[in-house]
């Protein structure tokens, strides 16, 4: 194995890692602070790829479709908030549940009536389409860096915005002691609309950047978002600082897996059987971890401190 | 004691009674939902058609589709295949786009005495060990088309390859096909996990073949994971130094798409195939002209195959007088494949495979500036599968 590869594996891990830090910190914002289980987060990730898909084609700009959409799927994410998730809040996570699956295929079904099946591809500005050489040879696509940069960016907003201005401070209070936050005289309604609205955002986000590489398709929400719980389970539920770097660990994990395990279950097996063996193993080594981590630390490796 | 026998009575008489007089049904299974859909929904407008073209009648008889969703998961398309034959009592079932569906389906068909038509799954076993005599195919067995790109692969003096599948039946046995005939050596290979949450992000494994240091890379990505595997190999600028040689993956229904977002590396890559838009028989002339003319672009080869499924099928009917109950004359007129198939002439072998020719085909653009494919050569003439060998039915 050569350095450069490894190189190029680990900038590969750190961007799907950064990507699923992007679903995750909402998903575990709403679970944490709202105590509202989302499975329809995925769907939010979805329309962020097909709204920006469609404002790609009309206006003719990637860059400018996504400053156009980020608003919407706020307005999306707000709308879910309003008309399903608030009257759910009182019930029991089961409810929860019940509610957003219904909601997923609801809007699974409404992106099939509205764009059909096939999904979109979404075209590249020139400059975004080629690759940039980095020192040491190693070469990588252009978008990949700017997924990178776009993720360490999004991070780096949600960390000011939760640990430096007077809005995170209400958030990190209502993630600890929601009924003391209300009893102080904040409209918890409106904060919990907004970090609703927020999570869609990010979601939606992570959904604009990973559909030029996969393309906006019906369901692609529903496989991003086991993940998704695996890194907020792993990362103590509630914790953006969780979030992140177990976001990133699964990323890691999960990329350098499935390069390198055929390699190193060679030196102990045959090679056809390491050959199947290995995409398998690779596919479960998440929950592999997320198993250890919770027989070990139930409360997830970054648990928020609490009530 | 008299009441339960006349009730089995009334019951063996109402499974026994054959269905509508007059009417003939197929059920066609194919995927509805998830990404998948797009195949699914170009099977069923070829299905459309053919039963257009055909008036819905075969001879005297009058054809009944009835379609079900497998949802791209074997389990479901199980379901949807027991529907058909228990609910709908239908005559023949045919369709199935995936090999491990088709597995999964195939003995609710055959256990019920029913036919089973494969529009486009050729798992290796069902040409091979699990042969019989009620399944019949459209497509072809698994192995065949990469064995004609291993061929192609030979007479370009490819000698180092690096192969990317999708870790189900047809993966497997894609890789194994590529095997038989390609000659140089394999450098790396990588199954993803495949399914309604398959992998499509390959960086890692594009990372993996680019420090490979092979040739070339074959792939098989079908459906949805196909546009996004050709992205990925464009943006990650591997034309130039990792020529692409794909089975199954670059079709009509990519293209479109493809073209939609100009990625031009796709332009003179290179596919095997049994069946392409420009083959000159009068069969294919029609359906390629009216399938665009109806639905706005050009048939892909799942198309294809399913619209001669429902050919094959009304050519039986019509031969046997739509008189499902002689199972042995059915038979024998499916294996005649007496009917005008869009690939032209082809004949049934020992495990009911058809014996066809191989094409090499060239993706290019059309006159009207479409992006399509076109025959450069044949690589196979009446080619017989590596599978007949090992199915007891002779």
């Amino acid at each position: 194995m050569d350095t450069t590869l490894l190189v190029t594996q680990v900038l590969n891990g750190l961007q799907l890692g950064l990507l699923l830090f992007l679903v995750a910190s909402g998903l575990t914002l709403v679970f944490g602070i709202l105590d509202f289980v989302n499975l329809a987060h995925g769907s939010l990730y979805m329309l962020g790829a097909f709204i920006c898909a469609s404002l790609t084609f009309a206006t003719g700009n990637y860059l400018i479709a996504i400053l156009i959409s980020l608003p919407l799927i706020g307005l999306a994410g707000y709308l879910v908030e309003r008309f399903v998730a608030r009257h759910l809040y009182e019930r029991d996570h089961l409810d929860h549940v019940l509610g957003t699956f219904g909601l997923i295929l609801v809007i699974d079904t409404l992106v099939h009536i509205f764009w059909g099946p096939q999904g979109i591809a979404i075209p590249l500005p020139q400059w975004l389409d080629g690759q940039v050489m980095l020192p040491g040879g190693i070469e990588v696509p252009t978008f990949r860096l700017l997924i990178i940069g776009t993720g360490l960016a999004a991070a780096g907003g949600l960390f000011w915005v939760v640990n430096m201005t007077r809005l995170g401070m209400l958030i990190r209070a209502g993630a600890s002691n929601r009924t003391m936050v209300g009893a102080l005289g904040i409209d918890i309604q409106a904060l919990f609309a907004l970090v609703f609205a927020l999570g869609a955002v990010l979601a939606g986000l992570a959904g604009m950047l990973i559909a030029p590489i996969t393309e906006a398709s019906i369901g692609m929400g529903n496989n991003i978002i086991i993940t998704a719980f695996v890194v907020i389970i792993v990362g103590g539920i509630g914790s953006v600082k969780g979030a992140f770097i177990s976001a990133l660990l699964i990323g890691l994990i999960d990329t350098l897996g499935r390069s390198f395990l055929d390699d190193v279950f060679k030196l102990v097996m045959s090679s056809d059987a390491a050959e199947t063996s290995a995409p398998a193993v690779s596919a479960m080594l998440i929950y592999i971890i997320m198993a250890v981590v919770l027989a070990i630390r139930p409360q997830g490796l970054f648990p928020p401190k609490v009530r | 004691m008299i009441k339960k026998l006349v009730a089995s009575l009334a019951l063996a008489t109402m499974i026994a009674s054959p269905a509508v007089a007059g009417t003939v049904k197929i059920g066609f299974v194919t995927t509805l939902t998830t990404p998948a859909a797009v195949i699914g929904k170009d099977m069923e407008n070829a299905v459309n058609l053919a039963m257009e073209h055909l008036g819905g009648k075969a001879g005297e008889t009058d054809l009944e589709v009835i379609f079900g969703d497998d949802g791209f998961a074997p389990d479901t398309g199980k379901q949807a295949t027991d529907k058909l034959v228990k609910q709908d009592n239908v005559d023949f079932v045919a369709g199935y786009i995936w090999s491990h569906v088709l597995l999964a389906s195939r003995k609710s068909a055959l256990d019920a005495g029913k036919f089973l038509i494969s529009a486009n799954a050729g798992p290796s076993q069902m040409a091979g060990p699990l042969c019989d005599e009620n399944f019949f195919s459209t497509s072809w067995q698994n192995d065949q088309t990469p064995m004609a790109m291993g061929e192609v692969l030979n007479k370009q003096g490819v000698k180092s390859l690096y192969v990317m599948a999708p870790n189900y039946a047809a993966g497997k046995d894609m890789v194994a096909g590529l095997e038989r005939t390609f000659k140089g050596e394999i450098v790396g290979k990588d199954l993803t996990k495949w399914g309604a949450d398959a992998q499509l992000d390959f960086s890692a494994e594009l990372a993996k073949a680019k420090a490979s240091g092979a040739q070339g890379i074959f792939v098989f990505y079908p459906g949805a994971a196909a546009g996004a595997f050709i992205k990925q190999y464009d943006q990650a600028g591997l034309k130039d130094t990792l020529p692409l040689y794909s089975v199954f993956t670059v079709d009509g229904i990519s293209l479109p798409k493809l073209q939609a977002a100009k990625f031009n590396a796709v332009l003179g890559s290179k596919i095997t195939q049994e069946w392409d838009p420009s083959l000159d028989n009068a069969a294919n002339k029609k359906f390629v002209s009216d399938f665009k003319a109806k639905y706005g672009s050009y048939p892909s080869f799942y198309a294809a195959q399913s619209y001669d499924a429902i050919m094959l099928i009304a050519s039986a009917v019509k031969a046997t007088g739509g008189n499902m109950e002689d199972k042995a004359a059915v038979r024998a007129a499916l294996k005649a494949a007496n009917y005008d198939s869009v690939r032209g002439k082809y004949t049934y072998g020992n495990n009911n495979m058809p014996i066809q020719n191989f094409y090499l085909r060239e993706v290019v653009a059309d006159a009207d500036g479409n992006w399509t494919t076109k025959v450069v050569e044949t690589v196979f003439t009446d080619a017989v599968d590596p599978m007949a060998a090992e199915c007891p039915m002779k």
